[in-house]
């Protein structure tokens, strides 16, 4: 996979939303994008929507990566689409990795959700759809 | 003189055995025939009496009694909580009436991090994965019904974990049962927390002095109690491998250890009712061997460097669960196969209490009948499959015992990696935990993108479409009955009383006194676990250890 083609590496911010801790998915997939040459800042756990798109903005990012295993899927994510679309950002490309119920992707991807990986999403995977999704 | 030990040792444990009740049940094979209690060489050298032994017999790596599953079976304790407190107190009372005996209380991640279900961030969050839990009215209200002296309840809660204990003890008093015969367990395992889990709120060493206040209250007045579970289950979720599993929990244990003695207890006092809490992975003789070896670490230490003269101090116990993070999405059936094999890793591994998880678990809480498919693997492997018929029936094997001398020489090395990187709390404040098991976790995801490690239905044997299957949803309504109820509380309690009891909270944490006297009256006053913990953090202060970026 080759980023040559943009003038900076795709710029990624993952982020747990919530209270849930469970963070060794997001950080194996924060290793995996670095290794793949993007430029990943993960902001920690328990933020709120409001911090984590503060965070999409400070830091310029191309790609939003939510990480929920809690089941507050349904109330956070609509917040986390206002929050982007209130501050502009609505191109930012937002995934979103966890436990969630395969019925509620649809919805999901209706609030602007470009891709859900549930559990058992390879490394590749991932780093292959984002490297395409940012040079669109 | 090593024959008359070795005699000794033998007949110490028929002797044990001669005494030791049997279940009222055919202990045959399937085809009559009868199955000896314990398979052991008839000529046993040094090195078996002191690697293995006999069961119910120090180094207890053939177990912590003599007859094991023959005289009592391990506790079939599921873990539940969802909802409001009226809720779970239904599913409770729906569980006792159909014969368990144990209670396991789940409570929701707004508890869990010490927050009230009206705190902003806790959102979208209250009663969905357990319970919710913010006054001692809705303790009352959870156990309304349930004789606290009549049946054991697990607690899994560690931040808030003294403030929930305040709440238990004083709902058994309202119910006019004496602290002496509460049983139960309380997880409080606060180290486990910086390691993996991450539902911490105050830093390390008060945290610790925390986790020590609840250890000499119980040694004191709640005699019967667990007052921590010393928990390995999460580290391995995180990533851990099995021996960083072992040698991670080992070392929290010694070091609560360590704690109550300094705190002036006598280690014969507290050390026996310390207790354990095990992941039950995927791979079958890894796994029993790292039960196995827990046992003769703990029993050794707790000897040689602890100076512990009882043998019930010498025991490690531990409630096993299936491995939640080897379920997968895809083929979600499949699941039920993977929790059949770790069931029987852990039960040949000599648990004394088991979950096993629902194959529905990666998608969300279980249904009932997921639930139920997950309690009849245990079933099936307690009376079907006659594996409780022997003691510890894969000792002896070359692979086994291999594997189990491996596992323990590991986690030796993690002891003393850890006492160079200068001990427990320096090795959580300098990350060599969580740099441990992310890199452990990284690794393990490589192999299994590069399919050197193959997982059915991901990366092997996949088919098409995700297989659906049901699963259950929590009414959103959850949230506003809760929120009613606490403002109810919050605007009728006497608030006179509810100040002093927090100041007294405050005054006691900064004077660095044993703070469940000061708990138990807050909980008195109603003040809330929310307020408690924020009077708490005041004083203790709030640990946000930095996070990473490139």
């Amino acid at each position: 996979m080759s980023t040559a083609t943009r003038s900076r590496p795709i710029r990624v911010v993952l982020a747990k939303v919530g209270l849930d801790g469970h963070d060794r998915g997001v950080q194996v997939v924060a290793r995996a994008l670095r290794d793949a040459g993007m430029e990943v800042i993960y902001t920690g756990l328990w933020q709120t929507p409001e911090e984590v798109v503060r965070a999409v903005e400070d830091e310029d990012a191309d790609v939003l990566g939510i990480s929920i295993l809690s089941g507050a899927h349904k109330t956070l994510v609509p917040l986390l689409t206002e929050a982007l679309r209130a501050k502009g950002l609505s191109h930012v490309t937002l995934i979103l990795g966890g436990i969630i119920p395969e019925g509620d992707i649809p919805t999901l991807e209706q609030l602007g959700v470009a891709k859900v990986f549930t559990p058992g999403a390879s490394l590749t995977e991932i780093t292959e759809f984002l490297s395409q999704a940012a040079r669109r | 003189m090593a024959t008359d030990s070795k005699t000794s040792a033998r007949e110490a444990w028929e002797a044990a055995l001669a005494k030791a009740q049997e279940r009222d049940t055919s202990l045959t094979t399937i085809s009559g025939r009868e199955i000896e209690p314990l398979y052991a060489p008839a000529e046993t050298s040094d090195e078996y009496e002191s690697q293995l032994g006999y069961p119910g017999q120090y180094p207890f790596t053939r177990g912590v009694h003599a007859n094991m599953y023959r005289g009592r079976l391990w506790t079939m304790r599921q873990f539940a909580g969802f909802g409001t407190p009226a809720e779970t107190n239904q599913r409770f009372k729906f569980l006792l009436e159909r014969g368990q005996t144990g209670l396991s209380t789940a409570f929701d991640l707004p508890t869990l991090m010490g927050l009230d279900s009206d705190h902003a961030t806790s959102r979208g969050e209250v009663g969905r994965l357990g319970v919710a839990v913010d006054t001692i009215d809705d303790f009352e209200r959870l156990f309304q019904g349930i004789d606290l002296g009549g049946v054991s309840v697990s607690m899994t809660i560690n931040a808030p974990a003294a403030i929930i204990l305040a709440f238990f003890l004083v709902v058994a008093e309202r119910q006019g049962v004496s602290w002496d015969r509460i049983r139960g367990t309380l997880q409080n395992d606060i180290l486990k927390e910086y390691h993996a889990q991450n539902e911490y709120v105050f830093p390390p060493a008060p945290s610790v002095k925390l986790v020590t206040d609840t250890i000499e209250f119980c040694t004191r007045h709640v005699p019967q109690f667990n007052p921590v579970s010393i928990s390995g289950y999460h580290i391995r979720e995180a990533g851990a491998t099995a021996a960083e599993e072992l040698g991670f929990t080992l070392a929290d244990g010694f070091h609560y250890v360590e704690q109550g003695i300094a705190r002036g207890l006598a280690v014969d006092d507290f050390a026996p009712r310390l207790s354990f809490f095990f992941n039950a992975h995927s791979d079958f003789l890894e796994e029993i061997a790292k039960f196995r070896a827990s046992r003769r670490i703990w029993a050794r230490h707790l000897r040689e460097r602890y100076g512990a003269a009882s043998p019930r101090s010498w025991m490690l116990r531990f409630h096993a669960q299936t491995s939640g993070v080897s379920l997968q999405a895809q083929q979600p059936e499949v699941n039920v196969i993977r929790v059949a094999y770790q069931a029987l890793a852990a039960v040949l591994g000599g648990c004394q209490s088991l979950h096993t998880n629902s194959r529905d678990e990666t998608l969300s809480l279980p249904t009932e009948e997921a639930v139920t498919i997950a309690l009849r693997t245990q079933q099936v492997l307690a009376f079907e499959t006659g594996v409780v018929n022997s003691a510890d029936p894969l000792g002896g094997s070359h692979a086994v015992e291999s594997l189990t001398d491996a596992i323990e020489e590991e986690a030796e090395q993690i002891f003393r990696e850890i006492e160079r990187q200068g001990g427990m709390i320096s090795s959580i404040e300098n990350g060599y935990f969580r740099r441990r098991i992310a890199d452990s976790a990284f690794l393990y995801q490589r192999e299994v993108d590069a399919r050197r490690k193959l997982i059915v239905g991901v990366n092997a044997f996949t088919e098409g479409d995700h297989t659906t299957v049901p699963t259950l949803e929590i009414d959103e309504a959850i949230e506003h009955t809760q929120l009613a109820n606490l403002s109810r509380v919050k605007a009728e309690r006497d608030q006179a009383a509810m100040q002093q009891a927090l100041d007294e909270v405050r005054r006691a944490a900064g004077a660095k006194e044993n703070l469940m006297p000061a708990l138990l009256d807050a909980a008195r006053a109603r003040v809330s676990v929310g307020e408690t913990m924020a009077a708490l953090a005041e004083v203790l202060g709030r640990y946000n250890p930095a996070v990473s970026s490139s």
